[in-house]
């Protein structure tokens, strides 16, 4: 069973069916016991760091998402998701995040305007070592992105696979049995149900 | 190694059916949403878009079920546009799947409406549509109401705008193409491209693949939205991304 937190933030049913697509039972809750219970954790995420943030801890969902984490249990965050694991994010003011990972989000930014913001569509990512959550991709695998920020991890250890967009940003993040992916799965069609079965195959690893 | 140009295909939908879209295939169902998204999913589409031309407001439910179902098994972005006029329109849209909604009119109408639902379900999932016509000034002036209406507007000056309040893409449609299979509008895909920061799907006038290759490489489009090219199986998308790729033209492959 996979446990998906609902805390009122965007829209949950595509990655609840794309959980349920590759044979997962999903459990959309925000109940802070049920989240600590959880053996598979997903953090999704939309819109802007702030307004996620505040209503992760609005809802008291902080401090059961991190005992998850620091108890080795599978964590996933998905694209805003998977920036509240940094240290700060930038967007619309400066806001604390979980602080999992240090780092912070901050907004693309160019000289050149041949570069688009919001970074959309599919790109390729390209994995750094070997991971269970990468399991199985052909390469140069691509993924459906859509952001305006992007994480600048303070160790380069935490960044599993980056994407280029003018400049090169951290795509995937882990650390440990907590994973974040800056694009979504459940919209990246095979690449992405296929990282999502590989995360449902992680075990506990305290 | 870098962004993918992205192939959309648009199917008509009209109470539930699908009444352009894919046409002479061997679908058990040619009219059924479903089976075509299916279908264009398989073929390597980059996201799909779902137009509803239902005319009358109390058959438009019925686009949330079929939504709902499209939704439930393609996992590629889905963009629904047609007849959503408020942020409860598009909120119950986006809650039955759809990755993104596509609004015109109601935003020419009330441009508080683009602001409002940028910052009630982010910018990711606004796009504005508009339709535009030249003029014999050699402006592009916006029409409504499925291109009925002019507006006097500036459709250049209403794209900045647009951007400025928080649509994070746009599908801008040249009238004076659409249909004709003459291709794209590149001056108006160029004009467009020096004054946004967003991206932009060119639609409007695609007949051949030479025309989706000068969207993006004349017109710098990022997207490109074509219906009857790939619904008549004049090419499929596998020809179109595999001819696009050979002039150096950055494609997703399935």
């Amino acid at each position: 069973m996979v446990t998906v937190v609902d805390y009122g933030i965007g829209n949950l049913r595509s990655l609840e069916k794309a959980l349920e697509h590759i044979g997962a039972t999903v459990h959309r809750t925000d109940s802070p016991n049920d989240i600590v219970k959880a053996t598979h954790l997903v953090l999704p995420g939309v819109g802007a760091f702030g307004a996620c943030i505040n209503e992760v801890r609005r809802r008291g969902l902080e401090q059961p998402i991190l005992s998850v984490i620091d108890r080795g249990g599978p964590f996933l965050g998905v694209c805003v998701g998977m920036q509240m694991l940094f240290t700060v994010g930038l967007e619309r003011g400066e806001h604390a995040g979980l602080g999992v990972l240090s780092g912070r989000v901050i907004p693309f930014a160019y000289q050149d305007s041949s570069y688009k913001v919001p970074h959309m569509g599919w790109n390729v990512i390209s994995p750094r070592f070997a991971s269970p959550l990468l399991a199985g991709l052909a390469q140069a695998s691509r993924c459906y992105f859509v952001h305006s920020f992007h994480a600048e991890a303070s160790d380069s250890g935490d960044v599993l696979a980056t994407t280029e967009y003018g400049y090169v940003f951290p795509a995937v993040v882990a650390r440990g049995n907590a994973f974040g992916v800056q694009f979504h799965p459940e919209k990246s069609q095979r690449v992405g149900l296929r990282i999502l079965e590989n995360f449902m195959r992680i075990q506990d690893s305290p | 190694m870098a962004l993918a140009k992205r192939i959309i295909p648009c199917l008509d939908v009209d109470c539930g059916r699908v009444v352009k879209g894919i046409n002479f295939v061997d679908l058990v169902d040619a009219g059924d949403p479903l089976e075509q998204a299916h279908y264009y999913d398989e073929e390597g589409a980059d996201e799909l878009v779902f137009l509803d031309i239902t005319a009358t407001h109390e058959e438009r439910g019925i686009m949330l079920d079929v939504v709902r179902h499209t939704a439930d098994q393609i996992f590629i972005p889905l963009t629904v546009g047609g007849g959503l006029r408020c942020l409860e329109d598009m909120r119950r849209m986006l809650q039955a799947g759809a990755d993104k909604i596509s609004i015109n009119s109601a935003a020419l109408h009330d441009p508080e409406l683009i602001t409002r639902g940028a910052e009630a379900f982010g910018s990711q999932c606004m796009v504005v549509a508009i339709d535009v016509k030249c003029t014999e000034k050699g402006i592009w002036e916006v029409y409504t109401h499925g291109g009925r209406r002019p507006t006097g507007r500036d459709g250049l000056d209403w794209a900045v705008e647009a951007q400025e309040r928080g649509a994070g893409e746009l599908l801008v449609t040249s009238m004076d193409r659409d249909g004709t299979q003459d291709g794209y509008d590149l001056s108006l895909l160029s004009a467009l491209d020096e004054r946004l920061t967003i991206p932009i799907i060119a639609s409007g006038g695609a007949g051949s693949l030479d025309d989706l290759r000068d969207a993006f490489l004349i017109g710098k489009a990022h997207a490109v939205l074509a219906a009857s090219i790939f619904h008549f199986r004049k090419y499929t998308i596998g020809e179109a991304k595999a001819f696009l790729g050979r002039h150096g033209i950055t494609m997703r492959e399935t």
